[in-house]
C-alpha cells in the first residue's frame, strides 16, 4: 500500500464541517424549492404613479398582454440618472420636467422651440400599444401616449439635403447624477435615417398608461421606434436636428463594435457578446423567440430592402 | 475562547456563506427581486459564486501570515459554498432561463466566448468538488493536492466570464476589482513572495 503523508489525510474538523455544508445546504435548497408556495397569491402593491394609471387597450395588436405597469416604472435603463435598473425611479423622483423646450432645427425652413404643452395641443397624443425589445434580451408591451414624428417633422419643413435626424437628450450632471460619470461621452445622442424617422410607426412619447411619461421613463419626451433596439428610444430630448451626416448616437461612440446606427431588432444577427434569438417577456416565466423587426417586418422591412443588415447592425 | 476559535467561527463561516441565499430568497417571497427576477438570480449567484471562491483561495495565505489554524479548514467549505452557488447559478440559466430547452441553450452559448468561459469554470469545479471527501483524498494521495490546484484555473476562468459578460467600460468595475484580487492571490502563491508573507512555523 502506498504510504500516505498523515498532512494529506483530512482532518476530522474538516469532514464534519462538510457534513454540517451537506445538511445546511440540503435544507436551505429544499426551503427555495418550497418558497413560491409561500408566496402570497395577493395583488402586487401599485406604485403611486401606476394607482392611478390606465391604458385604453389590455393588449397589442397580436394579443400580448401589456406589461405590468408597476414593471414599466420600475425597471429601467437610464444611465444618466443610474447604471442601476431599478434605482432610477427613485433617483428621478424629483427630476423637473417643467419648464421645458425642445428646438427643432438643423436643415428645415422653420426652425423653431417648442414647451413640451405646445407639442400636446398642437398634436393631441394617441393611445399605441409597442413591443419595446430591449438589446438585453427582455422585452416589454407599454401602452404609449404619442404623436407621429413626422408629424412635427412636416411642421418644420426639412430641406431637400436633410437625410438624417439628429436627437439629443438634456445635459444637467446637477439633476443626473449619472451625467457625472465622465467614462462617458453625454449628452445621449441618437439618430434615424429621414425614412425611419418619418415612418408612421414612429412616434414621440408624452406618456404611458394614459398619464404623462414619469421621470424613469424619459419625461417629458422621449423617442419611440418599435421596431429597433430600446436604446434607440432616447429619452428626455431637447433637441431634434434635421442633418445631411449620419449622426455618431451615444452607444456608436461608446462601443462601436457592439452597437450600430441601424440597431433593428433581429433575432439572427446577434449581439458580440450573447444571442438575441429569444427574450423574456417581462412578468412571464419562459423565454419566447425574437421576431425579425421585433414584429414590424411588414410595415418596415421595405425600409432596408437589398441592405445586408449583418453589416448594419 | 477555545469554543469561539473552533466552533464559534465555524458556524460564523456557514452563516455567512448561506446569507447571501437566505436575502434572495427573503427578496423573491417579497416581489423585490426586480421586474426580471431571473436575470437578477443570475447576476447574485454569480457574484456569490466568485467572492466564495476567492474567499477560499485567500484561506492558506491567511493561514500562512496570520499562522491562525481554524482558517485552512474553511478554505474546502468555503469552496463547496461557492459550488452550490455555481450549481444555482447554472440551474438558474438552463432551468428557470431557458425551461432546460437545449436547442436554444445550446444556441446561446456556441458562439458566446462567456458562457463557455463559465461554463469551462463550472466543468473544472465538478471533479473538485466530488473529490473534496476525506476518502478522495487519500485515494488520490498526492495527486489530491495536484488535481485540487485546478481551483485556480477555475477561478481564472470564472473571473473572465464575468470580465468578458460586462460592457467594457467603467460601469463595469466591479469584474476587474475581482480581477485583481485573484491576481493578488495568485502572486502571494509565488514561492519567493509566499516566504516574505509568511510567518515563521506556519507551514
Amino acid at each position: 500500500m502506498e504510504k500516505i503523508n498523515r498532512s494529506e489525510i483530512t482532518p476530522e474538523q474538516v469532514y464534519l464541517s462538510r457534513r454540517e455544508f451537506m445538511t445546511g445546504a440540503g435544507a436551505l435548497l429544499a426551503g427555495t424549492l418550497l418558497l413560491p408556495a409561500c408566496k402570497g397569491g395577493g395583488q402586487v402593491a401599485q406604485n403611486d404613479f401606476c394607482s392611478t394609471a390606465k391604458a385604453q387597450a389590455t393588449a397589442d395588436e397580436l394579443g400580448n398582454k401589456l406589461t405590468a405597469c408597476n414593471d414599466v416604472t420600475s425597471y429601467n435603463n437610464y444611465y444618466e440618472f443610474t447604471t442601476s435598473k431599478t434605482g432610477v425611479a427613485p433617483l428621478s423622483r424629483n427630476f423637473k420636467t417643467t419648464p421645458w423646450t425642445v428646438t427643432v432645427g438643423g436643415l428645415v425652413d422653420h426652425p423653431k422651440a417648442f414647451t413640451v404643452d405646445e407639442l400636446v395641443s398642437k398634436f393631441p397624443p394617441e393611445e399605441r400599444v409597442y413591443r419595446l425589445r430591449c438589446v438585453e434580451t427582455w422585452s416589454m408591451v407599454v401602452p404609449w401616449l404619442g404623436f407621429p414624428l413626422a408629424s412635427l417633422l412636416n411642421e418644420a419643413g426639412p430641406t431637400s439635403n436633410a437625410k438624417f435626424v439628429r436627437f439629443e437628450t438634456i445635459m444637467d450632471p446637477t439633476r443626473m447624477p449619472g451625467q457625472k460619470d465622465r467614462s462617458y461621452d453625454w449628452p445621449y445622442i441618437e439618430g434615424l435615417r429621414l425614412d425611419e424617422a418619418m415612418h408612421r410607426l414612429t412616434i414621440l412619447a408624452t406618456g404611458i398608461y394614459g398619464k404623462p411619461l414619469p421621470p424613469q421613463d424619459g419625461a417629458p419626451l422621449r423617442l419611440v421606434v418599435p421596431w429597433k433596439y430600446g436604446f434607440k428610444y432616447i429619452k428626455s430630448i431637447v433637441k431634434i436636428d434635421l442633418v445631411e451626416e449620419m449622426p455618431i448616437s451615444f452607444w456608436m461612440k461608446t462601443i462601436p463594435s457592439e452597437y450600430g446606427f441601424y440597431a433593428n431588432v433581429n433575432p439572427a444577427v446577434s449581439h458580440p457578446r450573447w444571442s438575441q434569438a429569444t427574450e423574456r417577456r417581462i412578468g412571464e416565466l419562459t423565454r419566447i423567440r425574437t421576431l425579425p423587426f421585433n414584429g414590424y417586418a411588414d410595415e418596415v422591412a421595405g425600409l432596408y430592402a437589398g441592405m445586408d443588415l449583418k453589416e448594419n447592425f | 475562547m477555545g469554543w469561539w476559535r473552533t466552533t464559534g467561527l465555524r458556524v460564523l463561516v456557514h452563516t455567512g456563506a448561506l446569507l447571501p441565499l437566505i436575502w434572495i430568497a427573503w427578496r423573491f417571497t417579497q416581489d423585490n427581486l426586480t421586474a426580471n427576477p431571473i436575470r437578477e438570480i443570475q447576476l447574485e449567484t454569480g457574484r456569490i459564486t466568485l467572492t466564495l471562491l476567492l474567499l477560499s483561495l485567500a484561506c492558506t495565505p491567511v493561514f500562512h501570515a496570520s499562522g491562525f489554524v481554524p482558517v485552512r479548514q474553511w478554505r474546502r467549505t468555503l469552496g463547496l459554498y461557492a459550488f452550490m452557488y455555481a450549481c444555482l447559478h447554472l440551474l438558474n440559466f438552463i432551468g428557470l432561463d431557458y425551461g432546460f430547452n437545449f436547442p436554444q441553450i445550446w444556441g446561446a452559448i456556441a458562439d458566446k466566448r462567456f458562457p463557455l468561459a463559465g461554463l469551462a469554470a463550472f466543468v473544472i469545479l465538478v471533479p473538485l468538488a466530488l473529490t473534496s471527501t476525506r476518502g478522495w483524498a487519500e485515494r488520490l494521495g498526492k495527486n489530491w493536492k495536484r488535481l485540487h490546484r485546478l481551483v485556480y484555473a477555475a477561478a481564472v476562468a470564472g473571473v473572465i466570464h464575468y470580465v468578458w459578460v460586462a460592457k467594457s467600460q467603467a460601469s463595469t468595475t466591479a469584474p476587474f476589482i475581482y480581477g485583481a484580487v485573484l491576481a493578488t492571490l495568485l502572486l502571494v502563491r509565488i514561492p519567493m513572495v509566499k516566504k516574505v508573507i509568511s510567518r515563521p512555523g506556519a507551514e
